[in-house]
């Protein structure tokens, strides 16, 4: 079995479905990380048959509003002197910047490099529906 | 940039300030000639990155009746617009050289773009299919005149509810005045988007019905709202060329129409109003333009502090 040893101060994002793991690393931990950085995939998992797992050493200042935005199954574990400081559940973010794009081809956001629209959630049942700050219309966040 | 007021969708007026500005534009019609000084000195930027015939020269006249001065362009490909210039480049400068902003442009949002760089005040004069505030005020002006109230209506809007961004302002705004009914009348391409229906429904305690027949709502209504089916929305003109001739309104269709019914258009007109409609008393589309003359004048000198 593959084994990866624990951290002792970090970040370790659980419980992210399956296959979603990957691009959870690219929108976060692509660009700017110097620490090193797991992805773990299809780990066993009791609530989730199986799971992927990301784990980044010494470093916590990440977006992680946006991990709402993936799955609300996903936990995140901060790690400090090897012991678990803080456990957080995501949640949906009620207010997102620069993440989504506008789907409203008229929208300014979309011909200016000064509008980064701000979006508002609506509702969250079953998909997210989000509100553009500056032409209102509705996008629906899939990730 | 705090102190600055805008207006960039109606919801950025509170009833009682759209009521003080209907009723200060009211005043002016009646006698202009006590506010011919009262923007002396004061310079509208007047910035038009789509046309404009009413928006535009509504607000030239305001602004001359008002005593200030104007400066600005209709034909974007004159500015450094056409050079790739951001818009909000483009606010920072003209904030320089004018005192306050009125601005149409074809991309949403924009004029909302820009009262995030503006030390001046902005006016909307038009964004997409977005929020077209002024002529809400122009509107509610028109309506107050003719029927000395704005609540307490039913009200068909009629045509593209979907694209037609006077329609939008103005059904939000006039939820906000207690309005009996909705009726919406438009084919299925072109409704009222969802959006601003759950909006108004989960604030306001108004009816709101669909439908696709304008006759069957005629006898019902205190305040037929005409659109133009907009050619400039559609991607795609084979979708303009089904529902450009949705609806025609003529002196026939008007007949079960109630004695005291007005009949408003934001303008212009292409054919969704048969030019024999003109004559009917209740045909008040050309008074309604004139009036938008004062309530912009009320709405200048407000923002400018002068009244």
């Amino acid at each position: 079995m593959l084994t990866v040893n624990g951290i002792n101060n970090g970040i370790v994002i659980d419980h992210i479905p399956a296959g979603k793991g990957p691009r959870i690393f690219n929108k976060l931990f692509s660009e700017h990380v110097n620490s090193p950085v797991v992805l773990l995939m299809n780990v066993q998992s009791k609530t989730l048959g199986k799971k992927d797992i990301i784990k980044i050493e010494n470093e916590y200042n990440f977006d992680l509003n946006l991990l709402g935005l993936i799955d609300k199954h996903i936990t995140v574990n901060i790690i400090e002197n090897d012991k678990l400081k803080e456990k957080i559940k995501v949640v949906v973010p009620e207010k997102i910047k620069g993440f989504i794009k506008c789907k409203n081809p008229r929208c300014i956001s979309h011909t200016d490099d000064y509008a980064i629209p701000e979006f508002t959630l609506l509702s969250s049942n079953g998909t997210l529906k989000y509100s553009c700050s500056y032409c209102e219309e509705i996008t629906e966040y899939k990730f | 940039m705090k102190n600055v007021r805008h207006l960039i969708e109606p919801k950025d007026l509170s009833n009682s300030e759209m009521m003080e500005l209907v009723d200060m534009g009211i005043k002016m019609e009646k006698n202009p000639q006590d506010y011919v000084n009262l923007c002396k000195g004061k310079i509208i930027g007047s910035l038009f990155f789509e046309p404009s015939t009413r928006t535009k020269f509504s607000f030239d006249s305001a602004m001359l009746r008002l005593g200030g001065n104007l400066m600005g362009f209709t034909d974007v490909n004159t500015t450094s617009a056409k050079k790739g210039e951001s818009l909000g480049d483009t606010i920072k400068v003209m904030g320089a050289y004018t005192d306050i902003i009125v601005m149409r442009h074809p991309k949403e949002g924009a004029p909302k773009l820009a009262s995030e760089y503006s030390t001046i005040p902005i006016i909307n004069g038009g964004d997409g299919g977005h929020q077209h505030p002024t002529q809400t005020l122009t509107d509610l002006i028109t309506i107050k005149k003719y029927k000395d109230t704005v609540s307490n209506h039913t009200i068909a809007f009629c045509g593209d509810l979907k694209f037609g961004r006077t329609v939008h302002s103005l059904i939000k705004t006039l939820a906000r005045f207690n309005t009996k009914k909705f009726y919406l009348v438009s084919p299925k391409e072109l409704r009222l988007p969802e959006t601003i229906i759950n909006e108004i429904k989960s604030k306001y305690d108004v009816e709101i019905e669909e439908t696709s027949e304008l006759e069957a709502v005629m006898d019902k209504i205190d305040i037929l709202y005409m659109t133009r089916i907009q050619k400039e929305r559609f991607f795609n003109e084979e979708d303009y060329i089904k529902l450009k001739n949705s609806y025609i309104l003529t002196n026939e269709k008007i007949k079960p129409a109630k004695d005291d019914m007005i009949i408003m258009h934001p303008l212009p007109r292409v054919n969704e109003i048969s030019k024999e409609v003109d004559t009917d008393k209740r045909a008040i589309y050309f008074e309604q333009a004139r009036l938008g003359v004062y309530v912009r004048m009320a709405l200048i000198a407000k923002l400018l502090g002068a009244i």
